[in-house]
């Protein structure tokens, strides 16, 4: 076992690491737009980013400016975005549920967002006033407000080890809402949709970040900060989690206001994520496990640390879809399950075993 | 402070487990709660912790309702050990004896050297100090339960209750566990089955199917009487020869 993890009594001090999280962020999106089918030299970037950023007046090719301006930079804000999101919701869910498997989808909301998508895109939902991003978005908070109302339904009127039932009434709600959602989506794709659309869907589905613009940025930005100051505001209130529901409020938590808050928060900020990039698979399960790993389960730590490294997970995943296979961009979800799915299945051997 | 619970009752869909319990313990009292399995001990233990809401009556701390505070402001003041509590997470005894001070950390109150001193001392009070950077998951059942303890003592509570805390406690730390506790000079509240052990109270109430059919001082509470009745076994007491106080033997119920 790491020394981080035998020797974590200083877990209220030990944030002097912070100051480089800023460092490898910048670094991370540098290397998100260097890198890809033409690379950009560095240097290129900097002048780029100084010409847009603080109006100075280098002189550059106006095809570079062009592809790292409103291709590559935009491409990877909203990577990071998305990735800190994700691994966030990740990290509130593990920690109130009590369930090392919950992740953001559990909700029903990828399902719903899918749904959504296809409702608009191939069923031609809206007649063309609605955008595929707000299908999803309405189609993510549709499925959520149904697993909310079954888990409450179930849930009512029980009394003692309120919070173990109530855990177990959400994690049912949405695997039941989820597959209601996921056959929806196979209906109306076979129904109405050619196969020109079902290939086109299936690419929005695995997550794809190709369409990405500054207009998508302004919108992933706030959704991400908010979701980290929620998440650093409740920090406490998470660890106080750490035996469960009961145990939180006999320490002064508000379990039923402070969760339903905390629940609701991420599962607006991953439908936003995921009407702009697809369901992106696998980060907010193996991110949080793998950043507990490294830094404990406190989440004074955790939730800082959970944030940096879904970004660069995300950046790095981008980068990969785009150079893996030249000529060609993967969906980033094959990308992320592909390194999550086995990253996964290391920490659960190592962490049976030690 | 002075811990009153009013005609509280309490069910669970639609079956009752607590009905018309009435009780006061005062200020520094060590209240011992005994009663067979399923008398509802620990229901009575949640209700007074503000864990749940009764469905009748309520409780007070000094004169104030307990449902008229908040969960902060309770967790403030009361404490409470579960029978059963525990987590997966890769979670050291320190950091668990710190959660005890949640309820007074805020963004604008941070951890200080105060509550370092508090866990600390919590830490020796229950005998772990030498633990504090052990793994949960690494400890046995007896040493977990003393951490529970301990971070109910660093919320610093005016009313502690605790629910059967000497399950699983080798002798040694039953005995200084429940030494601590009768020590403090807090309000207890406190659920036992070792009933040798409940002798030790200042006062004692006997639980039976949701209600609670007596209570007083320990020698004029377990009668051998009031053993058959409500525990189904014989008793006879006998002095100790050593320090005079006496202890009850048991025999098995027909």
């Amino acid at each position: 076992m790491s020394i981080a993890l035998t020797r974590a009594s200083s877990a209220h001090f030990g944030l002097r690491w912070l100051w480089i999280t800023p460092l490898v962020l910048v670094t991370a999106l540098i290397a998100g737009t260097a890198i890809g089918e033409t690379p950009i030299p560095v240097d290129t970037i900097v002048k780029v980013l100084a010409n847009q950023l603080i109006g100075t007046d280098y002189p550059v090719d106006r095809i570079d400016a062009g592809i790292i301006w409103n291709y590559r930079l935009s491409r990877a804000v909203v990577a990071a975005c998305c990735g800190t999101s994700l691994a966030l919701a990740g990290v509130v869910l593990q920690a109130l549920l009590r369930n090392p498997l919950a992740d953001p989808y559990l909700m029903g909301i990828s399902a719903g967002a899918s749904t959504g998508a296809v409702a608009v895109a191939v069923a031609g939902l809206g007649a063309g006033a609605l955008s595929l991003s707000l299908g999803a978005f309405v189609g993510a908070l549709l499925a959520f407000g149904i697993v909310v109302m079954l888990a409450h339904a179930a849930n009512s009127g029980v009394g003692g080890g309120r919070g173990v039932q109530a855990a177990g009434a959400i994690i049912l709600a949405g695997i039941a809402g989820s597959q209601l959602f996921n056959a929806l989506t196979a209906f109306i794709i076979t129904k109405s949709a050619s196969a020109e659309q079902a290939r086109g869907i299936m690419f929005w589905l695995m997550g794809n970040l190709s369409g990405v613009r500054w207009a998508d940025v302004t919108l992933a930005v706030p959704a991400a900060l908010f979701g980290l100051l929620v998440c650093l505001w409740h920090r406490r209130s998470l660890d106080a989690f750490t035996f469960g529901a009961d145990s939180a409020a006999s320490m002064g938590i508000a379990v039923r206001p402070v969760r339903g808050m905390l629940i609701i928060a991420m599962a607006l900020v991953t439908a936003v994520m995921v009407s702009i990039v697809g369901a992106i698979g696998f980060v907010g399960l193996v991110i949080p496990h793998a950043v507990r790993f490294i830094v404990g389960s406190r989440h004074t730590r955790l939730v800082p640390a959970t944030a940096l490294a879904g970004a660069v997970f995300l950046i790095g995943s981008d980068i990969l879809s785009r150079v893996l296979i030249s000529g060609q961009v993967l969906p980033i979800g094959v990308i992320t399950s592909l390194i999550g799915a086995p990253a996964f299945a290391l920490i659960l051997v190592r962490g049976k075993r030690s | 402070m002075r811990l009153t619970a009013e005609r509280l009752a309490w069910s669970v869909h639609g079956t009752p487990l607590l009905a018309d319990v009435n009780l006061t313990v005062e200020p520094g009292q060590t209240f011992g709660l005994v009663g067979p399995n399923g008398s509802g001990k620990t229901s009575l233990l949640r209700l007074l912790a503000g864990l749940n809401r009764p469905k009748a009556g309520r409780v007070l701390m000094d004169s104030q309702p307990l449902h008229t505070l908040k969960q902060r402001a309770i967790a403030q003041s009361v404490a409470l050990v579960e029978q059963q509590a525990d987590t997966t997470d890769r979670i050291t005894v320190h950091q668990v004896v710190s959660l005890g001070r949640t309820p007074f950390l805020s963004a604008l109150r941070p951890w200080s050297t105060e509550d370092d001193a508090i866990v600390a001392q919590a830490l020796a009070d229950v005998d772990m100090a030498h633990m504090a950077d052990r793994l949960w998951h690494t400890l046995s059942g007896g040493e977990r339960q003393r951490v529970h303890i301990a971070r109910a003592l660093a919320q610093q509570p005016k009313i502690l209750l605790l629910d059967e805390p000497t399950n699983h406690l080798d002798i040694r730390h039953q005995l200084s566990i429940l030494e601590l506790v009768r020590q403090l000079p807090i309000t207890v509240v406190i659920s036992l089955h070792d009933l040798n052990q409940a002798m030790e109270c200042d006062r004692i109430g006997v639980m039976d199917g949701g209600r609670l059919i007596d209570s007083g001082l320990p020698q004029d509470i377990l009668t051998p009487n009031r053993l058959q009745q409500t525990f189904g076994v014989y008793a006879h007491v006998i002095d100790d020869p050593v320090d005079g106080k006496q202890v009850m033997r048991f025999h098995s119920a027909i």
